[in-house]
């Protein structure tokens, strides 16, 4: 792609900020990613995979200030034991954190496995990113790969008995963060991860999951609350025989969020799940949330499920663009992707584009995509019962959102955040 | 007491009269039936009264106990006792039965300044009046009233009536869709509400259900308006020589 000269300059001014030093393997993995990134360019407001979102101020030099709120509410997670590690602005804050050790985990900072010269990481640090680089380029993933610093490089060898839960704070009114986590699940071990926090004014996280045979692995993520920041995520997984992976990820509030999952099922029977539940509401800050998925099935008999919701008013604006890729031989694929918006109000927006692309023909794939208003029959029905009007539209608001809530595994995990999402519902509805 | 006066309703985004001047009065403790051919204005009526969207009240004036339904909110109306049991009940998918009406019984409730019922205290409750009329455990874990069965759909109508205890119960053909045993169930659920104060206004096209729920009046509605007013007897005629002698009689 010939880029112009101002955006190469942008991207060589962005690369001045490359860290220089650091072990054998990540100054590798950082170089490859440099190229790949001067190969493929930023992205800019014509690429066809950012047509909805304008990727302008995730790559600007400066970064839109915004506001950190301070908690009106226990944080979310609260009462579930864990073990926490604690950003800051995107700095690993120790002090604030638990020990690194738990059972069957090993938990490293991304900073100290940097300094060495060989490490397992090296295999998945970039190795996913730059696999999910094809068939559609992801430039803001490639140069987290070559800036990040900061991160967690999580190795689970058994059951872990707790989730391993990072906490995003954003203190710094101005603060650009990028994060670059690597996990792997070895064969038969089971781990869940769980994210929280607005983590910075801008944020950039790269989350690379390796789950080898039989391995299961938990997402479950819930977005910061702050009203203008601007997120972009990448979630790069690949899975092997019979493994399990699913990620769920709760979004309100935030300028811009641009999430985007790259899920490669590699081994026979595995199964995938990514599913996600937002709520924006524009009428006080803007509320841009983009959920960018991309399934490939390359082997037999596995399922993925993409299922997301969001609910819009006020000006709010939802994107969806899965994707479902059946490989030659992928037989008895079981692929099935539902993207659903509710729109509260005739100002909200919602953009979808679901696609498929099979080449095995004994695969069952089915994809849906909609958007409309709270049923007025059911909203008279629930009033007619003595309901109040904003209780009533509460009610049918979460019953819209809970096929993708349905998605979390751990009920406590699952009502933490129904509780999250009711409160935020009867904050605006006062 | 619900009072109906010269009641004149119209489509909201529609030139269509539908209701044509409706009087009618049901004193505490009374049943009344309403019969009437198919698209005679029965449903629209109970639609009004319970302040459903999309119609616009022209002239008239609907009243329970004195006070004016028509400028109330629909959840206002319920917890002043007016309650609807629905002809085509709704399905709710993802609004777990119990919870609805756990939020239900609440909300009327906390709108009376009544204390509101524990989980316990509504479970309680719940099992008790779900038996009688032998609505079994899976039925109220299931989202309102999806992948019920017509029959089942109409005997929630009933465990709702009978949880929220109104002042007066509105029944849209709620014998339509049910057998004979189920017929007879809900009868009995109505016929254990009434207590001398609670008042009926029972819309049917069949005599069957006036078998078990013995009507105090039988209002016969044509075309938007009450045209024949009578006793039990009226129903029985209906039942014999349809409607053809009545709305001639009354044209
Ligand atoms: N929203 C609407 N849009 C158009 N027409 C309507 C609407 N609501 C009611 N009507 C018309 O008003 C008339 C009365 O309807 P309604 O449902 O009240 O009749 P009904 O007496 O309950 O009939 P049935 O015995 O078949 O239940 C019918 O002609 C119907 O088509
Ligand atoms: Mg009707």
């Amino acid at each position: 792609m010939a880029m112009p000269e101002t955006a190469t300059d942008a991207l060589e001014a962005r690369l001045q900020a490359a860290p220089s030093g650091g072990g054998a393997w990540i100054r590798a993995a950082r170089a490859a990613a440099e190229g790949r990134l001067r190969a493929m360019g930023l992205p800019g407001r014509r690429d066809e995979y950012w047509k909805y979102t304008d990727p302008t101020s995730l790559i600007s030099p400066e970064v839109a200030p915004a506001e950190a709120l301070t908690a009106d509410e226990a944080p979310v997670f609260d009462g579930i034991e864990r073990l926490r590690v604690v950003f800051v602005d995107g700095r690993l804050d120790a002090a604030a954190s638990d020990p690194l050790a738990l059972e069957y985990l090993e938990i490293e900072p991304l900073s100290q496995v940097a300094e060495v010269d060989i490490h397992w990481a090296a295999e998945v640090f970039g190795q996913l990113e730059a696999r999910g680089q094809d068939p559609v380029a992801r430039p803001l993933a490639a140069l987290n790969t070559a800036l990040a610093t900061e991160g967690l490089v999580i190795r689970a060898k058994g059951v872990v008995p707790r989730p391993v839960s990072l906490v995003y704070v954003h203190e710094r009114p101005s603060s650009d963060a990028m994060i670059h986590h690597v996990v792997r699940v070895e064969p038969g071990a089971e781990l869940t991860l769980l994210e929280n926090g607005p983590a910075a004014a801008r944020f950039n996280k790269v989350l690379e999951v390796d789950v080898a045979d039989g391995g299961r692995f938990h997402h479950v993520r819930a977005q910061g609350r702050d009203h203008d920041r601007q997120a972009v995520t990448h979630l790069f997984a690949r899975l092997g025989a019979e493994a399990l992976f699913k990620s769920f990820t709760l979004t309100v509030n935030g300028a811009l969020t641009r999430n985007e999952a790259v899920v490669e099922l590699l081994g026979d029977d595995a199964v995938a799940h990514v599913a996600g539940a937002a709520a924006g509401d524009g009428a006080e800050h803007p509320f841009h949330q983009d959920d960018t998925v991309f399934v490939t099935h390359a082997a037999e008999r596995c399922e993925s499920r993409q299922v997301f919701k969001k609910v819009l008013r006020n000006g709010a604006v939802g994107v969806f663009q899965g994707k479902i890729l059946v490989r030659p031989g992928a037989q008895k694929t079981d692929g099935y992707q539902i993207s659903q918006a509710l729109l509260l109000d005739g100002d909200a927006e919602f953009y979808a584009k679901p696609e498929l692309e099979i080449y095995a023909d004994d695969v069952k794939c089915s994809h849906g995509s909609t958007s409309g208003g709270l049923d007025p029959d059911a909203l008279f029905y629930l009033r007619s019962r003595g309901v109040p009007e904003a209780e009533a539209q509460n009610m049918l608001v979460l019953s819209f959102l809970a096929e993708a809530l349905a998605e979390i595994e751990d009920p406590r995990l699952r009502e933490d955040l129904e509780a999250r999402l009711e409160a935020w519902l009867r904050r605006r509805t006062r | 007491m619900l009072e109906i006066k010269n009641l004149h309703v119209k489509l909201e985004d529609e030139d269509k009269e539908i209701l044509k001047g409706v009087d009618l009065v049901v004193e505490d403790g009374r049943v009344h039936a309403i019969m009437g051919p198919n698209g005679s204005g029965k449903s629209t009526l109970s639609y009004v009264l319970a302040g459903r969207e999309g119609y616009e009240v022209t002239e008239g004036s609907v009243t329970l106990d004195g006070v004016d339904l028509l400028s109330l909110e629909p959840e206002e109306r319920a917890a002043l006792g007016l309650f609807l049991a629905f002809q085509y009940p709704v399905e709710i998918p993802g609004v777990g039965n119990m919870t609805f009406m756990r939020t239900a019984v609440n909300a009327q409730r906390k709108a009376r300044g009544e204390p509101e019922l524990s989980a316990a205290e509504f479970l309680k409750l719940v099992r008790e009046k779900a038996k009688a009329l032998k609505i079994d455990a899976d039925m109220l874990k299931r989202p309102v009233n999806v992948g019920f069965s017509g029959g089942e759909k109409k005997r929630n109508e009933i465990l709702q009536m009978a949880l929220l205890e109104p002042k007066l119960c509105i029944l849209d053909e709620t014998d339509s869709g049910l057998d004979v045993d189920a017929m007879r169930l809900v009868a009995e659920g109505v016929n254990a509400l009434r207590d001398g104060k609670r008042s009926f206004l029972v819309i049917t096209h069949y005599q069957r259900l006036l078998d078990h729920i013995v009507p105090d009046v039988v209002h016969i509605m044509a075309n938007g308006r009450i045209i024949r007013t009578g006793g039990p007897e009226l129903a029985l005629e209906v039942e014999r020589h349809g409607y053809a002698d009545i709305l001639e009689e009354a044209s």
